[in-house]
């Protein structure tokens, strides 16, 4: 059928456009000349000089504790934050909600350059330090937001019923409320740390000291030339990441077979 | 219970609310921006704003991200909506391919694009094998708003698609047994009941759009300023920080104006607090 034929050129082309650059990116890590655009034969050497590169790899080590560290506090703030929100009475749901919601619909150079103002006002170092808690501030939103449905769905009288039996409200929270709003943390979390990897803007303003991360060493890159080094880079946590999701990929459509779904 | 939301609400006072507020003290007065005994309050810096060369920067930041966002309905409700129709397991796979390109970073696939529109680039390349003149791809309006489509355009469709995905399939088939074609299927039926992915498709997109001051940067080349770009000049490199500062509030006042515009078409809207409006 035509009609069938011209969706999937229309995919095709769509997918084409998405990973045209990545192409490129993946391609020219393995060029044998630093200047983008000429192709000079295939080359190993900028993967064995990308763990020679002190600078890079500083910057990837930043880049990976300061996501690991912002999910890990904007999880059990955001899940505690949602659980409390939640019960929060009326007016106070609605600001508590729509504040959260301010650094979400903010632009994020807004966001930035807000949080600069105040580190200067309450005459912090910039460095590592400003850098984690301004990625705590724009993750936690989106830990609150996706925790949230879940509270919604979730039966009201479980922990009331909890409680009943005689569970402490401690303990109703262990046992009966996270286990249940469990997919909502995990996929918060998830969002967390993709934001905080990707992070370029927030990171730019609330830096000081020589404390860079993979965006903000990219960025001072364009202006003298990317080197094929973060091509190398890039290409390995591609393959990276793209492993670990067919891996669970895989694990789902197991489970779901196994289900019979 | 309440208790548990506590800290995050001594946390969002300090680094959500004190620091907007610094941001409009700043905007409002004038002075030495490292010196507060200095500051007095002035309208000046958006005096200053309203220039023509300021407000030319406005108008084109806006005008690129509307066209941006437009663009980025045209082509990703089709995709959103192809996807929707797949069966399960090939729908899933191609959600991910939408998310993978994400998770490598944003400034270099940007950059990469350079060296696809190059005047010796790839697409330079296949237009002079056959036989055309290569074209100025590069540092222009053209190349920002493909910037922009290539790096927002999966915000677009997976809200689409995830409301797409949820439509109950009993109402199609209740509205053909009805008799009504295609057309109508589609216009009444199914882009009625997406309107919500749509919105939130729009506001993901345009926000960002409208305040990138990355990818002017890298793909407009010197003459491409944005809104952001001039923020970022304040902030980073003149130091005028009232005045960088009264431009956030006009970007940010900006941006919640079109939000409220846009969710009044949203009628479906969930009760229970979340949006601003």
């Amino acid at each position: 059928m035509v009609n069938k034929g011209i969706k999937k050129l229309y995919t095709f082309l769509i997918f084409l456009f998405l990973y045209a650059p990545i192409i490129v990116l993946i391609v020219f890590s393995f060029n044998d000349s630093k200047s983008r655009g000429v192709w000079a034969g295939f080359t190993l050497k900028w993967y064995v000089e990308l763990f020679k590169d002190a600078e890079i790899l500083k910057a990837l080590y930043n880049t990976f504790l300061i996501a690991t560290l912002s999910t890990i506090i904007s999880t059990i703030l955001g899940t505690f934050a949602a659980i409390g929100i939640f019960n929060l009475p009326g007016l106070n749901k609605k600001i508590a909600l729509n504040l959260n919601y301010l650094p979400v619909l903010n632009a994020d150079i807004v966001t930035a350059v807000s949080l600069m103002a105040l580190f200067r006002f309450l005459k912090m170092e910039f460095g590592f330090a400003t850098m984690l808690l301004s990625h705590i501030t724009f993750c936690t939103p989106y830990v609150v937001l996706s925790v949230l449905p879940k509270l919604k769905q979730m039966n009201k009288h479980l922990a009331e019923a909890a409680m009943d039996l005689g569970a402490t409200p401690f303990y109703a929270l262990r046992k009966v409320i996270i286990p249940e709003i469990m997919p909502g943390i995990i996929t918060g979390g998830l969002m967390a740390f993709t934001l905080s990897i990707d992070d370029f803007v927030i990171s730019f303003f609330n830096t000081g000291n020589g404390v860079s991360n993979l965006s903000i060493e990219i960025f001072s890159m364009t202006r003298r030339g990317i080197n094929p080094v973060i091509n190398a880079l890039s290409t390995l946590m591609f393959v990276g990441m793209l492993i670990m999701l067919l891996i669970i990929n895989k694990r789902t459509e197991k489970n779901e077979l196994e289900r019979g779904v | 219970m309440k208790k548990a939301s506590y800290p995050y609400l001594i946390w969002m006072g300090i680094f959500i609310l004190i620091p907007l507020f610094l941001v409009l003290y700043f905007a409002f007065t004038v002075g030495d921006s490292q010196n507060l005994s200095t500051f007095q309050f002035s309208l000046a810096n958006f005096k200053r704003f309203i220039n023509p060369i300021y407000l030319k920067v406005l108008g084109r930041s806006v005008n690129l991200a509307v066209v941006s966002t437009i663009l980025c309905l045209i082509i990703g409700y089709p995709m959103a909506l192809i996807i929707s129709k797949e069966k399960a397991r090939k729908r899933n796979l191609m959600i991910l391919m939408f998310v993978i390109p994400m998770w490598m970073n944003f400034l270099l696939r940007t950059y990469a694009w350079l060296t696809l529109l190059g005047k010796n680039g790839f697409i330079n390349y296949l237009v002079t094998k056959i036989g055309f003149q290569p074209l100025d791809l590069m540092y222009n309006d053209t190349a920002v708003l493909l910037g922009m489509v290539y790096n927002f355009l999966p915000f677009m469709v997976l809200p689409i698609y995830s409301v797409l995905v949820k439509i109950d399939k009993n109402l199609i088939e209740a509205a053909e047994d009805l008799g009504a074609n295609k057309m109508e299927v589609f216009s009444k039926v199914i882009l009625p009941l997406s309107i919500p992915g749509i919105i939130t498709g729009i506001t993901m997109v345009f926000i960002p759009a409208v305040s990138t001051f990355i990818i002017s940067s890298l793909l407009g080349g010197n003459k491409s300023n944005l809104i952001g770009n001039l923020i970022e000049q304040q902030f980073r490199w003149t130091g005028d920080w009232h005045f960088g500062s009264s431009m956030s509030i006009i970007l940010m006042v900006f941006i919640l104006l079109t939000m409220a515009l846009t969710s009044k078409f949203d009628k479906e809207k969930e009760g229970g607090g979340g949006g601003l409006w």
